[in-house]
């Protein structure tokens, strides 16, 4: 009898898991980087090309880095949400401007506002890779060690700003 | 209007769908002859409505009606008129119906020939099939309905997508569909057996031909995807086991799988129970692939739009149906009992060592495809399963069946003895070994092993099958002696086993010799790929109707003499903005040489992907071998007479309950 | 969404820079082999159906450029692959790595088969076992009648003879 019960049940079983696949995005592909300390880098300023920043100043208060670029039409999107995210002043929001032109990111800042507190420029794309920037817009928080805490993929929503970003800065001690 | 008409014709269908499955099925449980009457009738009536809908919907194409949401998003007024009547089954909502559409010509094909069958038997199949069509008429209705409006009408389409603005797409789905959909005869078959309890050879011979003809067609279906796939996509690759490629590749190992035990059942009744099983596989594969190319729970180039309604909608027709008959199968399936004795050592035995192979190939492929979204679902992180995992796992399976499919076919049923096998076949394997060592040495190159065993196969293969004619040959006398010892039945299994034969020996010579190179090339330079020279002589810009193209003129050379031009081109549709890679190649049986367009380089040059080929046409030749192999089995003698004795003994209508 | 987000992103604006494709002069074949055999095992993240070697994307161009100037470096294949494995995870592997989670994956086949044929062949000795069950006179008349009737059977005979 359970010989030929069998195929049912492997049925089932095979059922179960696409019903999880259905609430899933398949594209969506986690961050080995989360809970390891931010990647080197030594990269430019945008608004002042000569000064440099790296990842010792990530260290000290939470910090959201945000990868975005003028040509990006999803970052228009987030755009809203990251100047609300810096007027709540919860956690330092950072710019890592990817592979831009420096004039159509400074007229892009200028008309729709300027969320940054500083925006390092990655002309290249080869920071980004370190960090496994797979789609532009992309967010990292970075806790007060340098450890990274979360990524997301795509455009960022108040909701997720709410739901994922301030549980988490609640947990990681020191304000900005 | 029009799409209005079309739009009632698929709630009509529906309509006639549900009485189909209902009224049959009950007139049969009860014997109540008018009721299982109504089966054919509705059918029938299905297959009009549904024509009706899939004229209504190419017509609204052809007079490009963009009120039409369906129409807006899949067509252009810039599109030639032959894609758009393939655009009806460019996207997710025309693709159903054509699916649809399909499930009632094969309605109406059993309806058709069904004069041997019980009326009872009959009805049951149909109320299947007709339960089938409620399923997939509803879920169109609700949630996919190809005639849509929306107000205010675009002044302009959106276009077909430019991937699938190709003579390949007007052919290779509805092929395709025609072996999915039609293996939902053999299962309806095994549920119509499974419900009146009589699951015995006659459901066997019934079931076989019509599962031999969803089978080739699912075949011809895939091996023109694979060509198409070939020299649309730009990669030049046949093959790349894509969930999509994967979810067409299941129900065909299952497919095959039944074809062999169905012939075990017919002739010596036994596996009774397997082959019901079998059949009840084929089809839910044909369904999961279904689900899997329009839920969106993996990726793939080939996917349609997705919705996660639609994905809800669909896993609950796959719940209802696989789950049904699975269920059905557990409580009925132990009263099965087969009658045929034999040994282990018999052809039964091979054909059981044959399907245990194709079932290990299918469920391999089946893990390797769901296996991220397990590891997912359970939060174990993401992983990729490519083609590598498929080529170690599936490619060693595929020569393990060509080994046994050697000496299936001349073993004796029943009994056989190994010593008098051994006899027959003789010096075939030290022949075949020889062969394949002297080719491949002679050839060179890496990946010996592989090689030698790839055409090792390949060799037994046909040396077997010269046996097993010859055989059959040597007590005949005369012409017609011979041609009635070679019946199509068995012309057409040899036919088959040498189009795998034909398919093991290309990809072996294709993935093991062939040369892929991507090279940066200015004007005038030249590239070398498996002892070819490629020239980018130049460089100029194409006008097509619906978009702009760069073509590249590439000379190709071996020892100085010219042996192709070569114009591929790279397009950027004007509506979808989307490059484009259109291939040129040089076809030969034994070697393609293939050129596509990469990007523009600085000092006016382009990368391109060169590639030599060698027997990269014979994977589809093995193909094409198999479907004419498929055909001659489907139309052999003792089908056709079964049918004409069937008609004669019973009139219309009068068939036994 | 972020699907739609992506696909948009890189099939309609790339970025505005305009470089030189990833596509490389290879001072030999082998190195152009090993380029090539390792760019097809890896997987592009933006496209994610095609490998590094096939894909178009903006991104597979740059990471064909990293794993390019790595084998310069004289990095070894894992070493690579491991550069990529920490940024990008595991997803990036089309030749999944052999640990726990991917056990079942690379065993079951070779498992089930094994399974397939024990039982298999457990279930065709038992059946060799039992005697055959008494056949019917009638029915037994009807057999013969079936196999004397001519074609229909003319696919089961085969007679035995030598190559």
């Amino acid at each position: 009898m359970l010989r030929y019960g069998l195929p049912l049940l492997v049925f089932g079983v095979i059922l179960y898991f696409l019903f999880g696949g259905l609430s899933r995005d398949p594209r969506l592909v986690p961050s080995p980087l989360v809970g390891k300390p931010a990647p080197a880098f030594d990269l430019p300023q945008l608004r002042t090309p000569e000064t440099r920043s790296s990842q010792a100043d990530l260290v000290g208060t939470p910090t959201l880095v945000n990868v975005w670029a003028s040509w990006c039409v999803a970052c228009r999107d987030e755009h809203e949400v990251l100047l609300r995210l810096a007027r709540a002043r919860r956690v330092r929001v950072l710019g890592l401007n990817y592979k831009d032109e420096r004039d159509n990111a400074l007229d892009w800042l200028s008309r729709l506002g300027d969320p940054y507190e500083s925006i390092i420029v990655d002309a290249d794309g080869r920071a980004a890779i370190d960090w496994g920037v797979y789609g532009v817009p992309e967010s990292f928080l970075v806790d007060a060690k340098g450890i990274i805490r979360y990524k997301h993929v795509g455009p960022l929503t108040w909701a997720l700003v709410e739901d994922e970003l301030f549980p988490l800065l609640k947990k990681s001690p020191g304000r900005p | 209007m029009i799409p209005e008409i079309g739009h009632l014709a698929l709630i009509l269908a529906l309509g006639l769908a549900l009485v189909q499955c209902i009224l049959p099925l009950a007139g049969a449980q009860r014997g109540i002859v008018g009721w299982m009457a109504t089966a054919r009738p509705a059918a029938y009536g299905q297959f009009l409505f549904l024509c009706v809908a899939f004229v209504c919907l190419a017509a609204s194409f052809l007079a490009s009606d963009f009120s039409v949401l369906y129409v807006a998003n899949n067509s252009n007024t810039a599109l030639p008129w032959p894609y758009r009547i393939a655009a009806v089954w460019g996207a997710h909502e025309g693709s159903l119906l054509l699916w649809s559409l399909i499930l009632t010509v094969w309605m109406v094909a059993v309806g058709r020939f069904s004069a041997g069958m019980t009326l009872a038997f009959r009805s049951r199949v149909l109320a299947v099939m007709g339960g089938i069509n409620v399923a997939f008429l509803l879920f169109m209705i609700l949630t996919s309905n190809p005639f849509v409006r929306h107000f205010p009408a675009p002044a302009e389409g959106r276009d077909l997508n430019p991937l699938l603005q190709d003579p390949g797409l007007v052919v290779h789905p509805p092929m395709l569909y025609m072996g999915y959909v039609g293996f939902s005869v053999a299962f309806s078959f095994a549920l119509a057996a499974l419900i009146g309890g009589h699951l015995d050879a006659a459901w066997a011979r019934w079931s076989r031909p019509w599962t031999v003809v969803a089978w080739l067609f699912l075949t011809l279906g895939i091996t023109l995807g694979s060509w198409w796939a070939y020299y649309e996509l730009g990669w030049g690759g046949f093959w790349f086991w894509d969930p999509v490629e994967n979810a067409s590749f299941m129900p065909w190992l299952v497919g095959t799988a039944l074809i062999h035990s169905l012939a075990v059942t017919d002739k010596r009744d036994a596996f009774k129970a397997w082959t019901c099983l079998l059949a009840i596989c084929a089809f839910s594969l044909s369904l999961l692939g279904t689900f899997l190319v329009r839920s969106g729970v993996l990726t793939s180039v080939h996917a349609f739009a997705t919705d996660p309604k639609r994905g809800v909608f669909i896993l609950v027709i796959l719940a209802i149906t696989v789950g049904g008959s699975l269920l059905l199968y557990a409580i009925r399936a132990p009263r099965i009992h087969d009658t045929g004795q034999f040994e282990p050592a018999s052809r039964e035995g091979a054909l059981l060592l044959n399907n245990i192979v194709l079932m290990v190939a299918a469920a391999s492929v089946l893990l390797g495809t769901l296996y991220p979204l397990v590891l997912d679902a359970l939060d174990l992180g993401k992983i990729s399963v490519g083609p590598p995992y498929f080529n170690t796992v599936v490619l060693p399976l595929l020569g393990g069946l060509g080994l046994v499919l050697g000496i299936g076919p001349i073993m004796h049923w029943k009994r056989q003895e190994m010593r008098d096998l051994a006899r027959r076949i003789g010096w075939a394997p030290l022949l075949a070994l020889v062969f394949a060592g002297v080719v491949v040495g002679w050839r060179g190159g890496e990946h010996f092993l592989q090689a030698v065993a790839g055409l090792f196969v390949a060799t037994w293969v046909v040396l077997t099958a010269i046996q097993g004619v010859r055989e059959r040959l040597v007590h005949q006398h005369g012409f017609a002696g011979m041609a009635r010892a070679l019946s199509r039945g068995f012309v057409g299994m040899t036919l088959a086993h040498l189009g795998l034969a034909a398919g093991i020996t290309g990809v072996t010579l294709t993935s093991l010799y062939g040369v892929e190179r991507d090279v940066p090339l200015k004007r005038g330079e030249s590239a070398e790929a498996g002892s070819y020279q490629f020239r980018l002589d130049g460089l100029r810009d194409v006008l097509g109707p619906n978009y702009q193209a760069i073509e590249a003129k590439v000379t190709v050379s071996r020892d100085d003499e010219t042996v192709a031009v070569l114009k591929p081109q790279k397009r950027v549709y004007r509506v979808q903005t989307e490059a484009m890679t259109e291939a040129a190649i040089d076809p030969g049986l034994f070697r393609d040489l293939f050129v596509a367009m990469g990007e523009p380089i600085r000092d006016d040059g382009f990368s391109l992907r060169i590639q030599y080929k060698p027997g990269v046409r014979l994977i589809w030749l093995g193909g094409l071998m198999m479907v004419l192999g498929g055909m001659l089995a489907a139309s052999d003698r003792r089908y056709r007479v079964a049918l004409r004795r069937a008609r004669d003994v019973l009139p219309e209508g009068v068939a036994a309950v | 969404m972020p699907v739609l987000a992506l696909l948009v992103l890189f099939t309609v604006f790339g970025p505005a820079l305009a470089a030189d494709p990833a596509v490389f002069r290879f001072e030999d074949a082998g190195s152009e082999a090993r380029f090539q055999a390792l760019t097809k095992e890896l997987r592009c993240l933006v496209c994610q159906n095609q490998s590094l070697a096939d894909s178009h994307a903006e991104l597979a161009g740059d990471l064909r450029r990293e794993v390019h100037a790595m084998m310069k470096a004289g990095k070894a294949d894992r070493e690579i692959v491991e550069f990529l494995v920490r940024r990008y995870g595991d997803f990036v592997l089309y030749r999944p790595p052999l640990d726990p989670r991917t056990a079942a994956l690379w065993l079951g086949p070779i498992g089930l088969f094994l399974l397939a044929g024990l039982v298999g062949f457990i279930a065709l000795r038992r059946r060799g076992a039992t005697p055959p069950p008494e056949v019917a006179a009638e029915e037994r008349a009807r057999i013969l009648a079936l196999l004397q009737s001519g074609p229909e059977n003319g696919a089961t005979g085969t007679p035995s003879h030598k190559i």
